[in-house]
């Protein structure tokens, strides 16, 4: 066993300073994209690249709604983009934010626990999730603990589209949880339904079922995503606008 | 397919031959490109299936039900061990006939997809024991069949819950005897899925599975969408297995449109979908150290997991490789030097893969957990239908990038390593070795990568059917696509290595301690979102 130990402290402090501090090691996001302004973006953007109506043109350009963008880069790989490519990760907004009411309290902000419901979600999003308890990213060190009961659980993380079959599990889970408790929905399946719903099988997102205070676009999110959105949920951090409009244009 | 390996094929083949020998009239046999399709009629259907598994010793591939204007088409995929080519059993009978003898008893890997079927479009497998609530068994209305072609998918169905889902029958019938139910919210990260453990205290007795919580009608979706948005839908079901299928519909396309791809795709899919699998043998790595408690292991496994997620975004723009493939090729060039770099680096996370496994396996209280336990004997493995990983690790050596060459494997084929005990820890060593030899792979592959572009700028669909098989990194997967002459798909089906394997998983955690449950789960690494659709 000492031999672990040592292996452990061999490798030193892997962690990420995020959100003390910018991150930006490469490959840590895969980006998005954001609106261009501009007659040709514009004439781009109506031009319907976007495989999911998430690109639209806008009087002075296009406008992105990041809640229905898949990666599938498309758009940036089109001769005629209307789009520009944005490195970052402080992918998440909230869906009411004048609501203060519902907001969790500072008691929340470094004693957070979160239990995870999967409703759907393919295993990008699986995968994600999965990284934010590695060292790299070390949700620990935020007060933040995923929990595997929902009695104990502040927050509700909840990816994918919600399938017929988990509409059931997915309320009585979140009915289980003691008040206050907030939902934060992640992944574009989870946001709008994605490219699976809604449809006889599977929903248009989460909050068909349950309220969401807290939506972490991305297709999946990478885990420095849902880090932030997690941030925004007890107001570490700022929220992001959901959709991303040109410059010069009325939101 | 392979346009090479067709070559020795044309005229009447020796397998024609023996089939019109065995068979006579009752059997029609008839040839296309790299599959023989034999013909015949209902009652003849399991005499049949059962002398091409046991006197020609072909592997069930899948099930293929159509519904094509009046008439039902089952199609029934077999390959030989050896493959190269397909043998499929061809049914047709009137739609308004749902009886089909089952052949489940005697090719247990057909179990599931008869069940599937039977949820699905409503048939009636004569002679299976365990009919219904396997898909749709959370009080869908007992009318709506998802895949018949009267059901429309856009439409949602009433959501009102109609009683709990159906209870799997009780399997253990002793005095004290109880059923623990896990799922389908459980554990911290676990997908959706149900297991009912039934236990006298000690061992899990019997384990009943309940799936499909994850059903999102994929196939269903993509009915009547052109290829591009299918594309979308084969790339992201199973999102941690992205490019392997993204991959298996772009070559079915492929192989109806009848083109091959520029020489630099072929190289550049196979580096893609080698570091695919060295990442998801990494994550299931990560899952089998946490499954006990090794929490350094654990760590180190789940950074080497990132590392390769990281790597992956530099070469391709996105972690998990999602929008990549095109049919055709790629959709996006890699220089070679960015290759050689990657190359590299994998290299380097292949000899940190190693150093974890030295240290794994001198780890005595690590292996008394995996030795021995959930064990899955080559007998077993080959009954059951086992695929990928799993397989090899009870020495059945198959593996599609061997016996049916894509991409770039022609030319550079994989060593396939394999290991006889069949037990947690041939898994383990098996997931190992695999990685390391995807990195090796890569290495190869990106030394010698071919100039020229990485698409053909037109690949225009047409009719037709085609089977695009790559080996996925839990396994076999095998993507059937039918285009009508405007190059929507008609039908799509999708057989995953997670849906073959599961019955494997059940079959080596039963009978053994309920404490092994999880950790047996965790060596099978197997996916619900693969699976479920």
């Amino acid at each position: 066993m000492t031999r672990w130990v040592w292996e452990g402290l061999k490798s030193g402090i892997r962690t990420t300073r995020y959100p003390a501090r910018e991150e930006q090691t490469p490959g840590v996001s895969p980006g998005r994209p954001a609106a261009r302004s501009g007659e040709e973006a514009r004439r781009n953007a109506a031009a319907g690249v976007c495989p999911t109506d998430a690109i639209r043109a806008s009087a002075n350009g296009s406008v992105v709604d990041h809640r229905h963008c898949i990666h599938c880069f498309r758009c940036v790989r089109s001769d005629s983009s209307a789009v520009d490519w944005q490195a970052g990760f402080e992918w998440a907004g909230e869906t009411e934010p004048e609501r203060m009411a519902r907001r969790l309290g500072r008691l929340f902000r470094r004693s957070l626990n979160i239990r995870f419901v999967d409703a759907g979600a393919c295993g990008a999003c699986m995968g994600e999730v999965r990284q934010i308890d590695n060292p790299y990213y070390n949700i620990h060190r935020l007060g933040f603990f995923l929990t595997p009961t929902p009695r104990n659980a502040d927050i509700l993380l909840v990816a994918g589209p919600v399938t017929r079959a988990m509409r059931h599990a997915l309320r009585e889970t979140y009915e289980a949880m003691p008040p206050p408790k907030r939902v934060v929905a992640m992944g574009v399946c989870a946001l709008s339904g994605g490219i699976f719903g809604p449809s006889a099988a599977a929903g248009g997102g989460v909050s068909d079922v349950v309220p969401v205070d807290v939506m972490i676009p991305g297709c999946p999110p990478p885990p420095l995503a849902i880090l932030h959105g997690l941030l925004v949920a007890v107001e570490r951090k700022p929220p992001q606008p959901l959709t991303s409009l040109a410059e010069g244009s009325a939101p | 397919m392979d346009e090479t390996s067709n070559t020795a094929l044309n005229g009447p083949t020796a397998f024609a031959e023996l089939c019109r020998e065995t068979w006579q009239e009752s059997v029609r046999v008839e040839r296309e490109g790299i599959t023989e399709r034999l013909h015949c009629a209902r009652d003849r259907l399991a005499a049949l299936c059962e002398w091409l598994v046991t006197a020609c010793e072909h592997v069930f591939v899948t099930l293929i039900v159509e519904e094509e204007g009046a008439e039902w088409r089952l199609t029934y995929v077999f390959h030989p061990p050896t493959g190269g080519i397909f043998a499929e059993v061809v049914l047709r009978f009137p739609v308004s006939e749902k009886h089909v003898p089952s052949i489940a008893s005697t090719i247990p890997a057909a179990d599931g997809h008869e069940r599937e079927a039977a949820d699905l479009f409503g048939l009636i497998f004569d002679g299976h024991p365990r009919l219904g609530a396997f898909i749709l068994h959370d009080g869908w209305p007992a009318h709506a069949l998802p895949m018949r072609r009267g059901f429309d998918i856009a439409r949602p169905l009433s959501r009102r819950r109609t009683g709990d889902p159906a209870e799997p029958s009780r399997g253990l019938d002793a005095p004290g005897a109880f059923a623990m139910p896990i799922g389908p919210v459980f554990s911290d990260l676990a997908e959706a899925a149900h297991f009912r453990i039934e236990t006298l205290g000690e061992d899990a007795s019997r384990i009943a599975l309940r799936f499909f919580y994850k059903y999102r009608a994929v196939e269903k979706l993509a009915e009547g969408q052109p290829v591009s948005r299918v594309q979308l839908l084969a790339e992201r079901f199973s999102g941690a297995a992205a490019f392997a299928h993204g991959l298996a519909f772009c070559q079915a396309i492929e192989e109806i449109a009848h083109v091959t791809i520029p020489p630099r795709a072929s190289v550049l899919r196979a580096i893609l979908a080698e570091l695919e699998r060295m990442r998801s043998h990494a994550a299931t790595i990560t899952g089998i150290c946490n499954s006990t408690a090794l929490a350094v292991a654990t760590s180190q496994a789940a950074m080497i997991e990132e590392d390769l997620l990281r790597l992956s975004a530099v070469l391709s723009g996105h972690r998990y490789f999602f929008g990549m493939l095109k049919p055709g090729g790629l959709a996006l060039d890699i220089p070679d030097p960015a290759c050689r770099e990657a190359a590299t680096r994998a290299d380097a996370i292949a000899r940190r893969l190693s150093r974890l496994s030295r240290l794994l396996r001198q780890s005595s209280s690590f292996l008394d957990r995996l030795e021995e336990v959930g064990a899955t004997s080559d007998a077993a493995a080959l009954l059951l239908g086992l695929v990928g990983p799993v397989a090899r690790a009870s020495a059945v050596a198959r593996d599609i990038r061997i016996l049916f060459p894509y991409a770039a494997y022609a030319e550079t084929p994989p060593e396939v390593p394999t290991e006889p005990q069949g037990d947690g820890y041939a898994r383990l060593r098996v997931f190992f070795r695999e990685a390391e030899e995807s990195a090796r792979l890569i290495a190869r592959l990106a030394a010698d990568i071919p100039p020229g572009p990485v698409f053909l700028p037109e690949v225009s669909p047409r009719a037709g059917t085609a089977v695009g098989a790559v080996e996925a990194p839990l396994g076999a997967a095998f993507h059937f696509v039918r285009l009508d002459a405007g190059g929507r798909v008609l039908r799509y089906r999708i057989t995953t290595p997670s849906f073959a394997n599961w019955p494997g998983f059940q079959f080596a955690a039963e009978e053994f301690a309920f404490q092994d449950f999880p950790i047996i789960l965790a060596t099978f690494g197997l996916s619900n979102a693969e699976c479920d659709r």
